[in-house]
């Protein structure tokens, strides 16, 4: 018998829809759980920034959770939310609270104190100082912590496929009950180039929030 | 609260102690295959890491390896070791998830040891160089102690990640804890689920426990441990 070749490409070839909608919805729920943990994690990194008593419990919460094992804690909330997509991104934007909350603070600490003073004597408030110049001069730590974030979360997705949520995951798991090696290696590869692009695409994103660090030559 | 009392009685039950499907035996297949992984990859990372810090040669590599182990991730890798396996006419029960564990294990052994490396005080190369000591002497007495620090929180990173990852062999039929997931979910039993999932969270924090303990009993005597370099939390949990 021949050994079934690790990808058919006759198949990728009739299937563009099957493999596109399981990439749209990787993609989905990436996107999700990375904006959930964004919306979370940095009013958390400005509290711990501000007052920080707070540091120490904030990181450490978002420290247990980030080493629950993902399947465990997938499981661990199906007797609360289901086989749905909730369950999925509670335990997807918890993965990423740590990344984006270690980051934005280590950008926001990086910021120099003779700027702050500088910002301070022109008269800003808090807020507008926070607002107009820490967040603008951290932005390349706190992207890189998105990179870093955005990179787990697409490979973390494929493992939601095990909780019925689809995505490259569930390509993937079909191939191996079918004992179908193309879907399992189309799923892997296009997980994989999705991390790229998405960290590429990130990274020229903040090269275009911080044209102050071209100019400069200061680079990322 | 009716299911934390039905995974308080499954775990009360003497049945779910004892044979195959104990949780002592479960626990060990999982301790040892976890623990073979890791040492596989140790033996496999360390010596390039160390000889890339110690050279300066190679940090691209470093970082390539580093960059592709968390963008590939463990299941996609496991699945796409299992037709490779079946090929090889290996038990895909056993070797893919093992070899997808030694790739996971090898980025934060291999980053780390090459960074604790790097990070050593140039001067203090210098001088033990200007003591006539050779570039092995220079790695071996001076280098190697002063970065073990890091190179042993690299170890604890993998051990932990391998740990909670490896829970997805039961996918393709492998032993340890992730049966007891794999299992209740496909019999609906939420209790058995709910219970293996809290033993791998008990056993990734306990391998994380005893990995401290290692840092402590082998932090360098005498010479202030340099702030450890830590890299920035790679993959959480199973990937």
């Amino acid at each position: 018998m021949p050994a079934e070749p690790l990808i058919r490409w006759s198949w990728v070839a009739d299937h563009p829809a099957e493999i596109g909608a399981a990439l749209g919805q990787h993609v989905l729920l990436t996107v999700l759980a990375v904006l959930g943990g964004l919306a979370i994690s940095l009013p958390l990194a400005v509290a711990a920034h501000r007052y920080r008593r707070a540091e120490a419990p904030i990181t450490w919460v978002a420290g247990v959770i980030y080493t629950i094992p993902s399947l465990a804690l997938f499981v661990l909330l199906i007797p609360v939310t289901g086989l749905s997509v909730l369950t999925s991104e509670i335990g997807l934007v918890g993965y990423t609270l740590l990344i984006l909350v270690r980051n934005t603070l280590a950008g926001l600490d990086g910021v120099p104190s003779d700027v702050l003073e500088a910002a301070d004597a022109m008269g800003l408030t808090r807020l507008q100082r926070l607002v107009r110049v820490e967040v603008p001069i951290a932005v390349p730590v706190i992207v890189a912590g998105i990179r870093i974030a955005t990179v787990t979360t697409v490979g973390l997705v494929t493992v939601t496929a095990l909780i019925g949520q689809g995505g490259l995951g569930q390509l993937m798991l079909t191939g191996f009950i079918n004992l179908f090696p193309t879907e399992i290696y189309v799923g892997a590869l296009l997980s994989v180039a999705l991390a790229v692009v998405a960290d590429a695409g990130l990274l020229l994103l903040q090269r275009a929030l911080t044209p102050w660090a071209r100019v400069r030559g200061a680079g990322a | 609260m009716e299911l934390l009392a039905q995974v308080l009685a499954w775990f009360g039950d003497p049945a779910h102690w004892q044979g195959t499907d104990g949780i002592p035996t479960r626990v060990l297949e999982h301790v040892e295959a976890s623990g073979l992984s890791v040492l596989v990859a140790a033996t496999l990372a360390l010596p390039l890491g160390l000889a890339v810090g110690h050279t300066g040669r190679g940090a691209f590599l470093v970082g390539s390896i580093a960059n592709l182990g968390r963008a590939l991730p463990s299941f996609a890798l496991l699945l796409m070791l299992i037709p490779i396996a079946v090929n090889l006419r290996l038990d895909f029960s056993t070797w893919p998830i093992l070899g997808a564990m030694v790739l996971l294990a090898i980025p934060p052994m291999l980053t780390n040891a090459y960074a604790g490396i790097r990070a050593v005080d140039r001067d203090l190369v210098e001088a033990a160089r200007g003591m006539g000591l050779s570039g092995l002497q220079v790695l071996l007495r001076l280098e190697l102690p002063l970065a073990t620090p890091v190179i042993v929180t690299g170890a604890r990173l993998a051990a932990v990640q391998v740990v909670a990852t490896y829970t997805l062999g039961a996918v393709a039929g492998g032993g340890g804890l992730g049966r007891y997931i794999y299992d209740g979910f496909a019999t609906q039993d939420t209790a058995r689920m709910v219970a293996g999932a809290t033993l791998v969270a008990l056993l990734a924090i306990a391998t994380d426990v005893a990995f401290g303990g290692v840092a402590r009993l082998t932090a360098p005597r005498g010479a202030t441990a340099r702030r450890s370099l830590a890299p920035p939390a790679g993959e959480p949990g199973a990937a």
